[in-house]
């Protein structure tokens, strides 16, 4: 194997023994299905649409799920590694810091992925009580893996400039809530009178709700997939320069 | 093998290292001392390549370590001052991991891991979670992890911080037998410890080197270095220091009167060590037939050189 790449291996099995060593992996993921259950089945009203669809019922929830639940998967990624001194044996290890911010990241975002993957009953009961598009269900599941993704990289960078887990999962969910809000509709109407079209069109463009809804609706375009990887590309650089600020002070 | 050359080190306007340089061969222990706040663990971070100084350069074997830091780390075994571990793995994990980013996997992993508890007594604790485990455990494993690679240089930050006696003479022993192949830098507040086992000691102070010599030069510049200390009994102290001002190798004398016992200090007329000193004086007692207890020539102890040389109070300059 490639030496970046078994840095990388080895950062990030640890980061994800770290998860299960706990019991806050289980509680998280508890707490996520329980919530998905609620939303789909009751706020969702599953049932009573009568349809045998996931998009409004279950997908549409996750930007609003994944608004508290990543930050608390995130937070600690950095935060307490700065904390508690490990960064400095971290960084002091024959490794370059891309391979252990792009490792930490990755254990993360499969953690999420278990958890998303364990959803998968009410893909069956969709499945037993009709017939679902299954390429649609495809593209809810990518587009919500790649979300989860988006919002992981903001929070891994906002672990990245404090030592306090608090504050990171604070500030982490105020800004992935202004790239929800940013694209969500009651906003975007709001703009539309009040400022020109191109305006809206980049507010609209910068939104994770925005770059979601298509996947939502089960349509995988390119440009949607560029933006959630330039979303998380952009937030695993910054977290280079806040680490290198780190490690100055 | 290390080569540090004017290094400065900035956090916004306090300056913690401000123009340090020296070198380090294979087989030197080299001691660095100094008061809290002189600036040893900035150095030390910036030798590691934790930390990127203001402006000055590091050398490690070869490799600078600001340009081309994996080759150089991959030379260097370090102990963090707070000897950091990951609370939530078990000694054998954490070792494991460590042994594993040092690039090591397979039996020559197992193998690097099997002697490492060894060398540090974890063979107790092996299967124990670190956050379980007392500070004395805690720092050794810390230490087992800068060891498992089997490193050309060791930085020690603080290495018997915390540790009991025993442990603390382990240690000791442990550098001393590595410092033969390696290079070792290693910092303490403990003097004794610098005597023990550094071949030499670099006093810091304010970020700038105060101090660079072996112990013994250190020692030297203290001063009492040289001085000859006699105790005798049954005569008065003004006979004493009368006759022993007489001696032409002598300088100055004190005399003190403890009980029935006389203690006279006598320093030489030049500095420095040598038996001429004793054996004039050993000369005096046994003409004069004075009844002595003790006769000794002091070398100088690193204490007093230590205080004489750092400024009280450094805590503020740098933090």
């Amino acid at each position: 194997m490639n030496e970046g790449l078994r840095n990388v291996w080895t950062i990030s099995k640890r980061e994800l023994g770290g998860y299960f060593n706990s019991p806050v992996a289980y509680v998280f993921i508890v707490i996520f299905l329980l919530l998905n259950g609620f939303f789909t089945f009751s706020l969702g009203y599953f049932f009573e649409r009568g349809q045998a669809s996931l998009a409004e019922p279950f997908f549409s929830w996750h930007p609003w799920l994944y608004l508290f639940l990543v930050p608390a998967v995130g937070m600690r990624l950095w935060a307490e590694e700065r904390r508690s001194g490990t960064l400095e044996l971290l960084l002091t290890m024959p490794i370059a810091p891309w391979q252990a911010i792009v490792g930490k990241f990755l254990a993360s975002w499969f953690f999420l992925g278990i958890a998303l993957a364990l959803t998968f009953p009410v893909v069956l009961t969709t499945a037993y009580l009709g017939d679902p598009d299954n390429g649609s269900v495809i593209a809810g599941y990518l587009g919500s893996f790649l979300l989860a993704g988006a919002y992981l990289g903001v929070t891994e960078l906002m672990s990245a400039i404090t030592r306090n887990q608090i504050i990171a999962f604070i500030i982490s969910v105020v800004v992935c809530f202004f790239l929800i809000l940013c694209g969500w509709e009651p906003v975007t109407q709001f703009l539309v009178n009040r400022v020109p079209d191109g305006v809206v069109d980049l507010v609209k463009g910068l939104s994770t709700w925005y770059h979601f809804l298509a996947f939502q609706r089960g349509v995988i375009d390119l440009r949607d997939v560029l933006y959630f990887a330039s979303v998380i590309g952009f937030s695993l650089f910054a977290t280079s320069v806040a680490l290198r600020g780190a490690r100055g002070a | 093998m290390i080569t540090v050359e004017n290094l400065v080190k900035e956090f916004g306007t306090k300056r913690a290292v401000s123009g340090i340089s020296f070198e380090v061969k294979r087989g030197e222990v080299l001691g660095f001392l100094g008061p809290n706040g002189a600036g040893k663990s900035t150095t030390m971070r910036i030798l590691t390549g934790f930390m990127s100084p203001t402006s000055g350069r590091v050398v490690i074997g070869g490799h600078d370590i600001a340009e081309d830091p994996i080759p150089a780390k991959r030379l260097v075994g370090y102990l963090p001052e707070s000897a950091p571990s990951y609370s939530d793995m078990t000694v054998h994990g954490f070792l494991n991991w460590a042994a594993e980013m040092r690039g090591l996997s397979g039996t020559a992993r197992t193998e690097a891991v099997r002697r490492v508890v060894g060398l540090c007594f974890l063979e107790n604790v092996l299967h124990q979670s670190v956050d379980t485990l007392s500070k004395g455990y805690r720092h050794r494993t810390c230490l087992a992890q800068s060891l498992v690679h089997d490193p050309e240089v060791l930085i020690l930050d603080e290495p018997t911080d915390g540790l009991d006696p025993n442990q603390k003479h382990e240690v000791r022993q442990l550098i001393k037998k590595m410092g033969e192949k390696k290079v070792i830098i290693f910092s303490t507040h403990i003097l004794e410890e610098v005597e023990a086992c550094c071949s030499r000691a670099i006093i810091i102070d304010r970020g700038q080197i105060v101090a660079n010599g072996t112990p013994a030069q250190l020692k030297a510049r203290s001063e009492l270095s040289g001085t000859v200390t006699l105790r005798v009994h049954g005569v008065a102290a003004e006979v004493v220091k009368a006759r022993l001002a007489q001696l032409g190798v002598a300088g100055r004398v004190q005399v003190s009167t403890e009980g029935s016992q006389v203690a006279a200090r006598i320093f030489p007329r030049e500095r420095g060590i040598n038996g001429d000193l004793a054996s004039a004086v050993a000369d005096v007692v046994a003409k004069e037939g004075w009844r002595f207890d003790e006769l000794h020539t002091e070398v100088g102890r690193l204490d007093d050189v230590f205080r004489s040389i750092t400024l009280p109070d450094t805590a503020k300059a740098a933090a």
